[in-house]
């Protein structure tokens, strides 16, 4: 997988982790996953179609989505199924919104689907062309899981992008 | 989370009422957690742009904070409709899709400002300053227009 594909979306949850939490985040583990996913906690599905397709799962356990969300907050937040739910999707909406900023400025264009709930305990299984990467990033709160499997569009035109 | 200097109604020293929009429950409670320390009132809430408009027209709000990427109608068209039935409308996007496109389409379409998601709150703080403009007024402790 193309690493300027995947640097706009490690920028962005470093920005978003980062000034949510008020708290230093780092890069933890990193690995590429060759069989489907497996998925840790409550995680949202975000499908990426144009230039740029593939999805990202945004995986947090229920324990660290309560704490994140609470952060996000400034306030202790009683758990919930539906605060779980929405931490992991406007987290998942915040930074891919962001990503697609950065990638959007370079030239690419393409839409973003909204997040929906993933809830089989196994992903898609990745392909030759759109291997997926795990990162994980080790915040105050506990540990926040990105699977990404994108690869460029048959359709798109690489000097599109140089060009602008 | 931090304390700003109340901004108030110039007219009549009330506190600002605000009208956020976004799909995201979680999104529209950080809103209005910022809108608190801002010495502003939540006035409604909605969560997609078909009922933004009508809140608008019951409300009455001084400022809106609209979400672009919402189910059934999205913010920027929700943005222009309200504008163009009332032309003072204060409408300022909050978006985590910054991108120069979306700007200039909200701009474009009636929207005040934008301020990207993750919102920070000093950024949000100025804005709504600014979008007040002679409307508004920073009241500081003693009660006296700063």
């Amino acid at each position: 997988m193309k690493m300027e594909l995947i640097q706009p979306f490690i920028n962005a949850a470093d920005a978003v982790l980062a000034q949510g939490l008020q708290s230093p985040m780092s890069v933890g583990n990193l690995s590429m996953e060759e069989e489907a996913y497996r998925r840790k906690g409550m995680a949202a599905l975000i499908w990426i179609t144009g230039d740029i397709e593939g999805r990202i799962i945004f995986d947090l356990d229920p324990e660290t989505a309560v704490r994140v969300a609470s952060k996000f907050a400034g306030a202790d937040l009683p758990e919930s199924d539906e605060l779980i739910r929405e931490t992991v999707f406007e987290l998942a909406n915040q930074v891919i919104g962001n990503a697609v900023t950065s990638l959007n400025d370079q030239g690419f264009h393409f839409r973003v689907h909204p997040p929906v709930l993933h809830t089989s305990d196994h992903g898609p299984k990745s392909s030759e062309d759109t291997e997926a990467l795990v990162i994980c990033f080790e915040t105050g709160s506990g540990h926040v899981f990105m699977n990404i499997a994108l690869r460029y569009s048959h359709t798109h035109k690489p000097e599109r992008a140089a060009a602008v | 989370m931090e304390q700003f200097v109340p901004v108030k109604r110039s007219k009549d020293g009330q506190p600002v009422r605000y009208l956020v929009v976004d799909d995201s429950v979680f999104a529209r409670k950080n809103l209005a957690r910022m809108i608190e320390t801002f010495g502003g009132q939540l006035a409604g809430e909605a969560g997609d742009g078909m009922t933004a408009i009508s809140e608008y027209d019951r409300i009455n709000p001084d400022i809106v904070l609209m979400d672009i990427t919402m189910p059934q109608m999205e913010g920027i068209e929700a943005a222009e409709k309200i504008v163009q039935k009332h032309p003072e409308a204060r409408v300022v996007m909050v978006s985590s899709v910054g991108y120069q496109e979306n700007i200039v389409a909200a701009l474009q379409r009636g929207a005040r400002h934008f301020v990207q998601k993750p919102v920070k709150p000093e950024v949000l703080y100025e804005v709504i300053k600014y979008v007040m403009g002679e409307d508004g007024t920073v009241v500081n402790s003693a009660g006296a227009g700063v």
